[in-house]
C-alpha cells in the first residue's frame, strides 16, 4: 500500500506513530519518518492511522476494502491550502 | 467555435498531454479527472518509472526506513491515461500543437501541460564527475545506487554543498556511523536559504553530530586512482580529504532544454507564467493552451513585489498543479489564481526544520519564541517593516500562526509579546544572508524579475 505524508501540513503528534508503529516513527522530537510503502500486514492499522490523523495529513491508497469510513478520509485529504 | 462550446468539447473529449509525469504531473492528472475530464489523458516521462515521491530519497531511504524503489506516490484516483515512460520530450510545435517524443513519436494536444521540473547540477569537470563513487541525488535511481555505497561500509563520504538536501545526507550518514565531511562555500550549512543566524545553529548541530563541517572553502578538485575510483578530494585552502565516496549537492538545473526554439517563454530560470499557471511565449504573450506547474515553473506573486518566484518545493508543485489543471478546463471567470504561500520542511539530525514565506528576502530576523541554544524555536524574518518569512526548529505547531502574519503584512519587529520570548529575541538582527552574488549552494527559492517596489531598477535598453 502506497502512502505519503504531507510533512507541511503534519504537525507531529505522533498520532499515527502511536497506531502504526511498524510505518511511522518519529526521529527525534517532532520529525516524522515513515514507510512509503506499507507492508499488506499493516492495513488496518494504517487506516486508522489515516482516519485519526488531526490534520489530515496522510495519503494511502489500496484501502478501499477496509471497512468503515478511513479509506474515504484518505480520498478527501486535498493538500491544496 | 464559440468559447464555451470549446471547454464543453475539451472537457468531454479533448486531448490533454502532460510531460513530466512526477509530483505536479500526477496531481494535475488526479485535479483533471476529479473536475470531470472525460477526454484523453497522455502522461509523458523520461523516468522508467510511475510517479514517485522524493523527499523520502534523502531521508527514510538512506536512514534504512524504505526502499529506494518503493517510495510511490499513491493515487487519490484512477486517472485512466495513455502512459510514455521512459521517453523524453525532445520538442514543441505551438502551432500544430504536437509534443516530439525522443522515439521519433509525435502527440498531439488541446492542452499541455508543462512539469518536466528540475535535475541535480553536476560537478562541473565532467573527467572528475564521471569517477566511480561520485554522486548526485534527485531520482531514484541515484537514491539506490548512493544508499549500495553507503552500506558498503566507506571509510568516508564527502558531501559538496550545505543545503537542504547535502546535510540531510550528512545526517544520515552520521546517523549510521559513517563519517562525514561536508564542505560549503559559504559561512555556514542552509545559509543561502536560511541566513547566517539559523545557520550558526545548523553548523553547532551538525558538528555536535560529528559532521566534519568545512565552511569558507570551495572544493577545487576530485582525485582519482588508477582504477578510476574517486579516492581525495582537494580543498581551496590547501587541504585534502581521503573518501570513497563524493556526493555533489550544488543545488539544480531547470529542465527546459526540449522547448529551445519552441517559442516558449523557456530558459535556465524555468518556465514563466501567470499567475493561473498559463506559459507566457518568448514575447511575454500568455498562451492559452500551454499550462505550466512544479519545480520547473515561475510565477508572479503578490505577496513578493509580482516578482517571478520559483520554488523547488513539494508543497507548491501539489498546489500549483491542481490549480493549473483547474484552470486548463475552465472559463475565465473561474479560473483560480496559484497564490500559496511557500512552505518548506526538512529533516536531519532528528530537528524538524520548516519554514513558510520567502526567508532569503529576509532583512533581519528576530527569535520569536523559543531559543537558539536550545535549538527549539521559530525565527521570524522582517523585510521592509513587514514579516516576510518564519522559520521553526522543532516548533512546527506555531508555524501556521505565522503563515497568517505573512499573509497579512504584519509589521515587523513583532509589535506583541508571544508565548515563551526570551530577553535574546526582543531586538531583531540582520539575518544575515550572503551577497546574492557569490553563490553557495544554490538556493531552492528563488526570486526573479521586475518589482514594482524597487526604485533602483534602471531598464536599459539593448543596442542596435
Ligand atoms: C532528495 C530530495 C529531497 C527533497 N526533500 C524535500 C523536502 O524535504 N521538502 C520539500 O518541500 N521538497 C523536497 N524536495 C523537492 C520536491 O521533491 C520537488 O519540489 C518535487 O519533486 C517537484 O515536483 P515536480 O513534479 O515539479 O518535478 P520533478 O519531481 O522534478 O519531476 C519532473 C519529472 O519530469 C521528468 N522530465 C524532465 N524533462 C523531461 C522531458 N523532456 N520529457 C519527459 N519527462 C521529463 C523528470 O525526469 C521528472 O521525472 C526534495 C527533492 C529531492 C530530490
Ligand atoms: S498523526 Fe498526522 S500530524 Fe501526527 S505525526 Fe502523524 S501525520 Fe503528522
Amino acid at each position: 500500500m502506497r502512502l505519503v505524508v504531507d510533512l507541511n501540513r503534519c504537525q507531529g503528534y505522533a498520532q499515527c506513530a502511536f497506531l502504526a508503529p511498524d510505518v511511522f516513527a518519529l526521529h527525534g522530537e517532532e520529525s516524522l519518518v515513515y514507510n512509503p510503502q506499507a507492508e499488506e500486514g499493516q492495513r488496518e492499522r494504517l487506516a486508522r492511522a489515516v482516519a485519526a490523523c488531526p490534520v489530515q495529513a496522510i495519503l494511502a491508497d489500496g484501502l478501499d476494502d477496509v471497512d468503515e469510513e478511513p479509506a474515504e478520509a484518505g480520498q478527501e485529504t486535498s493538500h491544496a491550502r | 467555435m464559440p468559447a464555451e462550446d470549446f471547454l464543453q468539447w475539451l472537457r468531454r473529449e479533448g486531448r490533454i498531454v502532460i510531460v513530466g509525469a512526477s509530483l505536479a504531473g500526477l496531481r494535475a492528472a488526479e485535479t483533471l479527472r476529479a473536475e470531470g475530464f472525460a477526454g484523453s489523458l497522455t502522461m509523458i516521462g523520461d523516468e522508467p518509472y510511475e510517479p514517485y515521491d522524493r523527499p523520502p530519497l534523502s531521508k527514510a531511504v538512506l536512514l534504512g526506513k524504505a526502499s529506494p524503489h518503493r517510495t510511490d506516490l499513491p493515487r487519490r484516483l484512477e486517472i485512466d491515461a495513455k502512459w510514455r515512460l521512459g521517453v523524453a520530450a525532445t520538442g514543441l510545435d505551438m502551432t500544430a500543437k504536437r509534443v516530439r517524443l525522443a522515439d521519433g513519436d509525435e502527440v498531439e494536444y488541446d492542452r499541455l501541460l508543462i512539469a518536466t521540473g528540475v535535475r541535480a547540477r553536476p560537478w562541473p569537470k565532467e573527467s572528475e564527475a564521471q569517477l566511480d563513487g561520485v554522486f548526485v541525488l534527485r531520482t531514484r535511481d541515484d537514491a539506490a545506487a548512493l544508499l549500495r555505497r553507503l552500506q558498503a561500509s566507506p571509510r568516508r563520504v564527502f558531501v559538496i554543498g550545505a543545503g537542504f538536501t547535502g546535510s540531510e545526507i550528512a545526517s544520515a550518514c552520521r546517523a549510521q556511523g559513517v563519517a562525514v565531511t561536508l564542505a560549503e562555500r559559504g559561512g555556514a550549512p542552509l545559509v543561502g536559504a536560511l541566513g547566517g543566524v539559523i545557520g550558526a545553529v545548523a553548523a553547532e548541530l551538525q558538528r555536535e553530530n560529528g559532521v566534519d563541517l568545512r565552511t569558507g572553502v570551495m572544493v577545487t578538485a576530485l582525485e582519482g586512482d588508477s582504477m578510476g575510483r574517486v579516492r581525495a578530494a582537494h580543498l581551496s585552502d590547501g587541504s585534502v580529504v581521503e573518501t570513497d565516496v563524493v556526493v555533489v549537492c550544488l543545488g539544480a538545473t531547470r529542465n527546459t532544454e526540449w522547448l529551445e526554439s519552441s517559442g516558449l517563454g523557456a530558459g535556465p530560470r524555468g518556465i514563466a507564467c501567470d499567475a493561473g499557471c498559463r506559459a507566457f511565449d518568448f514575447r511575454g504573450i500568455v498562451t492559452d493552451d500551454v499550462y505550466v506547474a512544479g519545480d520547473v515553473a515561475r510565477s508572479p506573486h503578490p505577496l513578493f513585489g509580482y516578482q517571478f518566484l520559483s520554488l523547488e518545493h513539494w508543497g507548491n508543485a501539489v498546489a500549483q498543479a491542481e490549480v493549473a489543471a483547474h484552470n486548463m478546463i475552465s472559463s475565465g471567470a473561474d479560473r483560480r489564481p496559484h497564490l500559496w504561500v511557500p512552505a518548506f520542511w526538512s529533516s536531519q539530525f532528528g530537528v524538524n526544520i520548516k519554514s513558510v514565506g520567502v526567508p532569503s528576502m529576509g532583512e533581519q530576523i528576530m527569535i520569536a519564541q523559543g531559543s537558539l541554544a536550545e535549538r527549539r524555536f521559530v525565527g521570524v524574518y522582517g523585510y521592509q517593516g513587514r514579516v516576510i518569512a518564519a522559520v521553526s526548529f522543532d516548533n512546527t505547531r506555531w508555524l501556521q500562526f505565522y503563515e497568517r502574519l505573512i499573509e497579512t503584512a504584519t509589521p515587523f519587529p513583532l509589535e506583541f509579546p508571544t508565548v515563551d520570548r526570551r530577553p535574546e529575541g526582543r531586538q531583531p538582527v540582520p539575518a544575515d544572508f550572503p551577497d546574492p552574488s557569490l553563490p553557495t549552494h544554490g538556493p531552492t527559492v528563488t526570486l526573479s524579475g521586475y518589482s514594482p517596489s524597487d526604485r533602483r531598477l534602471v531598464f536599459t535598453p539593448a543596442r542596435h
